[in-house]
């Protein structure tokens, strides 16, 4: 064969099996088994089984002999999505439809791996600092790829992907999306630039990370507002201290006019805080959103700060100015003319400062996949796909993402929202619709399977399944066992 | 990656590369699943000793191959060369089903057998049995039931189109061809599929087969890559076109019958012991 000679550099050849194939990179060989992904041969379809801790690994059929491994309660082994495959838009019978006794009922999963056009991640970042204004639009590659949505306490939240992205807008964009959706289901780091101008803020995202924002790696998530903060430490600072801001871009809060200070009888400073006082020693809007104290965008935070009162005021006061990750603070006395003048924060004080850094929880980004497992992946398990999605509601089908649990949302369809990090790694693929490939797993009884219409015929065993070559992993720290009995509805009425 | 034999139930499957068997025996099982295994051990490593000749059209010029799958091939293609472009690839399914099954069958007493390479199915019948099959859509519909008794002449089974693994040059959805052997009803399954087909319609999407898979056989070839809602006219017309390349491998003994599926509709054609079941609803 003069084949090598004229093969382009890119392309590889796969020992596999003696077909040889030479395989383009993105292309896969004359099995559907093995591609070429950028330049590494790799397998597709190594199936993934969750097994505990201790489990053995269960020994397989193999050149025929009878399988001999028993399934005990606790460490039996689930065949999870990852890698079995897809029939879409084939609406044949799921790749792989295992069956297994579990507790005396012959359970069912359906294992198929989905691909979902309409579906998205979900990020947490667990920060302060401001990344962008509700409805902003965050863009990866320079394509539109989703917005800021609602903030939540101590984090903000940005809804990408989705179909709209997908498939909705330009071939692009869509490209864009999907390898961004892709990568941070992956676990892998993607750099997202949320709004434009002089507006934008670039931020490192990566599932179970810390962001990293404008090349600051974020450490903490803020214990509460200033205000809490306030509320919090009040009696820390009890007579080390005259007053204290705690700067905060939401609530802003000043202990000698807080409630709390109040509460201690501290005597008024005469302290002037710029910005909208809403309650007692409670103030928004002290500076512009940014990436510096409490989120705000100041360095310096006297800044904040207009002429003590002189009727109040007096010389060699004590102020003490902290963020509300304790990672920035300044202690200041009163001169003469009582101006704030920097000095060392006393070795007491410095304690209150680390009790709040050590009260902030490590600012991490969470991804959340979310899905609606469609028509045409229903109809893989059934040929009644409606009878499908009753039966999740119902608690007779109980949904699992690569093993993980899902937050199955309500109302219509199989909307199913999963943390990444539950998942066993690289669980997630794509096609070049574009859409992402992920994993889904049904499980029932074999007796609920057939009443629903499921494709009994085409149940194996979990000894029949090849696993000679399935990647086997650990079950994940969340613990979840998708067989176990807890989950359905049946376990409340009848044992049948 | 070495060949993969497993039980599933009273079935084998084996696995080597690309190709999956599926295989069933009733009489001398245990024994018949044995020479299925050892003659599949080096299926796929003879053919591809010989792969060079096999991606070739076949010509006047066209050498004998030595292998005895090679060997099926090049005699059930040269049947069809004539009146299209034909390389033995387009039977190696259902030639590696019918060397395995020459394997069971030569060692083991088997009362029936079957092997099912991928929906190219070799069978092996004796005195009073018979084959029940149900022909599927690939939305898992069922499009129809086919017998064969020991009395029919048909040993081959194979069915091809637009959502099987291999590519078509044609729009149909599936058509299933009754043979004598295995390989043969392959090759006309190809050769029908690929002329269910309409010369520039907008629905229809195509792309040179050499870009979709630079391995193919097909060269530059114009392939299916996709079609779309058809009308009714369109469908019937293009049903036709197959229809009349089906009646042609009939009318000169190459075939005992073809049904064809495109869009909703279906054509039976020659004398075949088929069910067609018509009128299924669709559903999304």
């Amino acid at each position: 064969m003069s084949r090598p000679e004229r093969t382009k550099p890119e392309k590889i050849r796969c020992d596999a099996c003696p077909v040889l194939c030479f395989i383009a990179d993105g292309k896969s060989g004359a099995c559907d088994r093995y591609a070429n992904h950028a330049g590494e041969l790799v397998r597709l379809d190594p199936l993934t089984i969750v097994e505990t801790a201790d489990a053995p690994l269960v020994p397989f059929m193999k050149d025929g002999a009878e399988w001999d491994g028993d399934i005990v309660k606790g460490n039996r082994p689930f065949v999870t999505a990852v890698g079995a495959g897809t029939t879409y838009p084939d609406y044949k019978p799921a790749p792989f439809i295992v069956s297994q006794d579990i507790d005396g009922i012959d359970m069912v999963t359906v294992v198929t791996e989905g691909i979902f056009s309409y579906c998205g991640v979900k990020v947490k970042i667990d920060t302060d600092r401001h990344i962008g204004d509700e409805r902003d639009i965050v863009y990866a590659q320079g394509e539109a790829i989703g917005h800021v949505m609602t903030s939540e306490y101590g984090s903000k939240m940005l809804s990408l992907g989705g179909v709209e992205h997908l498939t909705g807008g330009s071939k692009k964009e869509g490209r864009a999306t999907c390898a961004a959706l892709l990568a941070l289901c992956n676990r892998a780091a993607v750099t997202l630039s949320i709004g434009v101008g002089d507006h934008a803020t670039e931020v490192i995202v990566q599932a179970g990370q810390a962001p990293v924002i404008n090349g600051d790696t974020e450490r903490l998530m803020r214990v509460g507002c200033g205000s809490a903060t306030i509320g919090m430490f009040a009696k820390q600072w009890l007579g080390l201290v005259d007053d204290v801001v705690v700067v905060d871009d939401h609530i802003t809060g000043v202990l000698s006019e807080h409630e709390a200070g109040k509460q201690l009888d501290l005597p008024a400073t005469g302290i002037k805080i710029k910005g909208r006082r809403s309650t007692p020693g409670r103030y928004f809007q002290v500076a512009e959103p940014g990436t510096g104290w409490g989120g705000t965008d100041i360095d310096d935070p006297l800044t904040i700060l207009g002429p003590f009162n002189p009727k109040v005021a007096r010389a060699g006061m004590r102020l003490l100015m902290v963020s509300t990750t304790g990672e920035q603070f300044a202690y200041y006395e009163l001169d003469e003319a009582l101006e704030p003048q920097p000095h060392d924060l006393p070795t007491a004080l410095r304690k209150s400062t680390d009790l709040i850094a050590e009260n902030c929880e490590p600012s991490v980004c969470s991804v959340l996949f979310m899905g609606g497992a469609g028509g045409s992946l229903r109809a893989g398990v059934t040929e009644n796909p409606v009878r499908l999605t009753r039966s999740v509601k119902d608690a007779l089908t109980h949904v699992s993402c690569g093993g993980a649990k899902p937050y199955v949302w309500p109302g219509g369809g199989i909307t199913v929202m999963v943390d990444v990090l539950d998942m066993p790694e690289m669980s997630f693929g794509y096609v070049p619709t574009p859409a992402l490939v992920a994993p889904i797993e049904f499980t029932l009884r074999a007796s609920d399977y057939a009443a629903l219409g499921g494709y009994v015929d085409q149940v194996k065993t979990v000894a029949q399944i090849e696993t000679a070559s399935a990647r086997r992993v650990q079950r994940s720290t969340q613990g979840h066992d998708p067989l176990a009995a807890q989950h359905y509805h049946w376990t409340k009425a009848d044992k049948g | 990656m070495v060949p993969v034999a497993q039980i599933l139930g009273d079935r084998l499957h084996l696995q080597h590369g690309p190709i999956d068997l599926i295989i069933g025996a009733d009489g001398a099982r245990a024994q018949a699943f044995a020479a299925a295994r050892d003659r599949f051990e080096t299926v796929l490593e003879e053919l591809v000793a010989e792969i060079d000749l096999l991606h070739r059209p076949i010509g006047p010029e066209t050498v004998q191959p030595h292998g005895e799958t090679a060997a099926r091939m090049m005699a059930a293609g040269r049947q069809f060369a004539p009146t299209a472009f034909v390389t033995p690839m387009a039977g190696v399914a259902g030639a590696v089903a019918e060397t395995v099954l020459q394997a069971m069958t030569s060692t083991a007493e088997l009362t029936r057998a079957y092997v099912n390479n991928g929906g190219d199915i070799a069978l092996h019948l004796t005195q009073d049995t018979e084959f029940t099959m149900a022909m599927a859509g690939h939305d898992a519909r069922s499009l129809g039931q086919i017998r064969i008794t020991h009395a029919d002449p048909i040993r081959g089974i194979s069915t091809s189109g637009q959502h099987g693994r291999s590519f078509s040059c044609g729009i149909a959805d599936s058509v299933t061809v009754l043979a004598a052997t295995a390989a043969k009803a392959d090759v006309a399954a190809t050769l029908i599929a690929n002329a269910v087909d309409l010369a520039d319609h907008p629905a229809i999407r195509r792309q040179p087969a050499c870009e979709v898979d630079e391995n193919t056989d097909l060269g530059r070839r114009l392939v299916v890559t996709g079609c779309g809602r058809l009308g009714t006219d369109a469908i019937t017309a293009a049903l036709a076109n197959g229809q009349a390349r089906a009646e042609g491998f009939i009318a000169r003994g190459q075939i005992n019958g073809a049904c064809l599926f495109l869009q909703g509709q279906s054509r039976g054609v020659g004398h075949s012991p088929v069910t067609i079941l018509e009128g299924t609803p669709e559903y999304a």
